[in-house]
């Protein structure tokens, strides 16, 4: 049967974000799969390179509108594993707070989405018609609804008053019942089931091979969580479910970060009552030259910083490497053999990020960047073209 | 005579179908958005819709037959304009001839194909996936539809006239009242579905897999009229069935509310249908249509000779 190229991207209704899919098809049927992305590099890191240590919390958080507490999270963490120090318990608590926030409002917006995707467009509004809920909350406890900018290296920049935590957590009790229901909506409907059972598998011995993170490994059988691995903020204070499956379809993936929202209220809630008592910030003056790490869980997987410092004020290398950049590969694994149709949700299974994921760009010895959006344009025609005269179809 | 079926074309076939087609795609739009927490749009918003498009510029691929690409609406448009005007004549007058339901089942099934063929005029990949999923749709309930038809004809004595199906549930009441009418009438709503091409079954538009599919490469003017005729057929589906099982449409005193209530709810029942399920995949389409749904309709058509 003749091959044809059905392009997802760069602009395609599919996802919000720029990015390419080449999909080979015979009929329906996908029988290869290429991505491309660097259409929304931004060169942050570099960015993050020219302010100082305080200031390029605010840059990091600016990476994705979405993780826009793991990434600034990942990157205190870094910084505070350049040098021995001690983070106050109470800013370890706010912190888990706002992750824990960001996770459900997260997973939400992925729900909400993959509703879309699939045509169900109530499910998608009432996914976020509940997020909002969240975002209130958040906007309650840090004045903004997404980039929050409570971190900064050493502690937390704002406090969490005492009066708002009753109403933030009447907020959180509010949104449990409207939560169950939807998961129930989504989880007993039988044509849900046809189309995510046994859809988009990746198996576990896959998910290890592709080092899937977050999520998408979790849903595949791999017990892998940062939160649970290598406890950092206040994870370790409490008892809380690591949810698992074993199918690593596209079902299981929606269950996993289901349930994994009802372990975030768990958590979040559970941070606010017990709030300890003490300083919010270790007022760190001077970072000495060293390196460090940091990771934590974002909604989509293990975001992973690298910050090396020279004495100075400033980051003199800055690595960013955000969880889509491991999930992406697992397409490869986990589409050829679906139809065009489970393709699309198999797509956004994952959770992909790419504003999280593009730090790349071309640049000459002299440093200019080689490649604008015409030369990208032009390439990504050419090699379609190409791509199409390989496979002989017209 | 002709003068008078000219009329009937003009007024009932395009301006009052358009007209209802409007309202009815108000009410799914209006309805969906409360469902989804949302406004909705103004009554006159899909008239807005239609008199902006065809206000807009209308783009002719390059290398395309302009004439296929540019007929493909017109046909449609035209096969629910001429079935409106046989359901009307009868619906109004005694005006039906022999084996009308016959000609509106063969018209119904026109405005599929117009999409097929722009959808393949417009040499487009997405288009051309989308079309092809729209023969196999079409041939997915085309026979559970017919057969679902089948059972009020055989119950009204194999009346060849939708006027004497009209006279018989007039005089014996709605066919869907019988257990056999009940079932072909549930069949012939899921068809009307993917007639309309809504979810569960809108695999040949899939906004988010086929970025409109068959209509990607159509704008202005004929995307309009693409738009009015699925209008349209909001309208005349919900006023076939209703003729066929409910008794049809009256206008004289307290049955104007009956006829107001069985649109609306027909076309209700469209929304509701549409908002509570996701899209399904097309060969899951065709495995639901030639399975349970095919069977229910042979077993009423058996229920009906059997006179249940």
């Amino acid at each position: 049967m003749a091959k044809t190229i059905i392009p997802i991207g760069p602009y395609h209704p599919l996802q919000e974000e720029p990015e390419f899919f080449t999909l080979t098809v015979e009929g329906e049927t996908v029988v290869g799969v290429d991505v491309r992305i660097g259409y929304n590099h931004r060169g942050i890191e570099k960015l993050s390179e020219s302010r100082s240590f305080d200031n390029s919390t605010f840059v990091i958080e600016r990476i994705c509108g979405i993780c826009s507490t793991s990434h600034p999270f990942a990157y205190v963490r870094a910084v505070e594993d350049v040098f021995p120090m001690e983070v106050p318990m109470r800013a370890k608590y706010i912190r888990t707070i706002i992750a824990e926030g960001e996770r459900i409002h997260s997973h939400l917006l992925w729900l909400g989405l993959a509703g879309h995707f699939l045509g169900y467009n109530t499910v998608y509004m009432w996914a976020w018609k509940l997020r909002e809920e969240i975002l209130d909350c958040m906007e309650i406890l840090s004045g903004n609804r997404n980039n929050y900018a409570m971190f900064k290296p050493g502690g937390v920049r704002r406090d969490i008053k005492s009066e708002d935590i009753p109403v933030v957590i009447a907020k959180i009790d509010s949104i449990v019942p409207t939560l169950e229901m939807i998961k129930k909506a989504v989880l007993d409907d039988p044509v849900l089931h046809a189309r995510l059972k046994g859809i988009g598998i990746l198996t576990r011995d896959k998910a290890i091979e592709f080092s899937a993170l977050g999520p998408t490994s979790r849903a595949s059988g791999v017990a892998r969580d940062v939160r649970k691995d290598s406890p950092y903020g206040a994870y370790d204070q409490m008892d809380w479910d690591m949810i698992v499956t074993q199918n690593g379809d596209v079902f299981d993936k929606a269950v996993v970060r289901i349930l994994e929202t009802f372990e975030s209220v768990k958590i979040m809630k559970y941070c606010l009552q017990n709030l300890p008592d003490t300083e919010i910030d270790a007022n760190i003056e001077d970072i000495p030259p060293g390196e460090g790490i940091g990771h934590v869980e974002a909604p989509r997987g293990e975001t992973f910083h690298y910050v090396r410092s020279d004495g100075t004020n400033r980051v003199i290398r800055h690595k960013v490497r955000a969880p889509t950049f491991m999930n992406l590969p697992t397409y490869k694994a986990t589409i050829v053999g679906y139809t065009v149709t489970d393709a699309t949700i198999i797509l956004a299974a994952i959770d992909p990020c790419y504003c999280c994921t593009e730090r790349v760009a071309v640049v000459d010895p002299r440093g200019r960047r080689m490649f604008d959006g015409a030369d990208l344009l032009r390439m990504s025609r050419e090699k379609t073209e190409l791509i199409r005269r390989r496979l002989g179809c017209r | 005579m002709t003068g008078f079926f000219l009329l009937d074309l003009l007024l009932f076939g395009v301006v009052i179908t358009a007209v209802a087609g409007m309202a009815a795609s108000w009410v799914d739009r209006k309805v969906t958005a409360r469902v989804q927490y949302r406004v909705g749009p103004p009554p006159l918003q899909p008239f807005t819709d239609i008199v902006k498009l065809m206000g807009k510029e209308t783009l002719v691929p390059a290398g395309v037959s302009r004439a296929a690409f540019l007929s493909a609406p017109l046909l449609g448009f035209c096969a629910v304009a001429a079935v409106s005007t046989v359901l009307w004549v009868n619906q109004l007058s005694s005006g039906g001839f022999a084996g009308d339901w016959i000609v509106v089942l063969y018209l119904l099934t026109i405005p599929s194909m117009g999409i097929i063929m722009g959808g393949f005029a417009s040499k487009n990949p997405y288009a051309s996936l989308g079309s092809s999923r729209e023969m196999k749709l079409v041939m997915a309930y085309e026979l559970p539809f017919v057969l679902a038809i089948l059972v009020p004809v055989i119950q009204s004595g194999f009346a060849m006239r939708l006027g004497d199906i009209l006279a018989d549930q007039a005089a014996y009441g709605a066919m869907a009242s019988s257990l056999s009418g009940a079932i072909a009438l549930a069949v012939a709503i899921l068809c009307m579905q993917a007639k309309l091409a809504l979810v569960p079954f809108d695999a040949p538009e899939a906004e988010t897999e086929l970025a409109g599919g068959v209509f990607i490469e159509y704008s202005g003017a004929p995307l309009a009229v693409f738009k009015l005729t699925k209008n349209m057929l909001l309208f005349v589906l919900p006023f076939f069935l209703s003729v066929m099982f409910l008794g049809g449409f009256r206008f004289d005193g307290i049955e104007i509310l009956w006829t107001v209530l069985k649109f609306v709810g027909l076309v209700a029942l469209v929304t509701v249908i549409r908002n509570t399920n996701p899209r399904v995949r097309i060969d899951q389409a065709l495995r639901f249509f030639w399975g349970p749904v095919t069977i229910a309709a042979a077993a009423a058509v058996v229920l009906a000779f059997l006179g249940l």
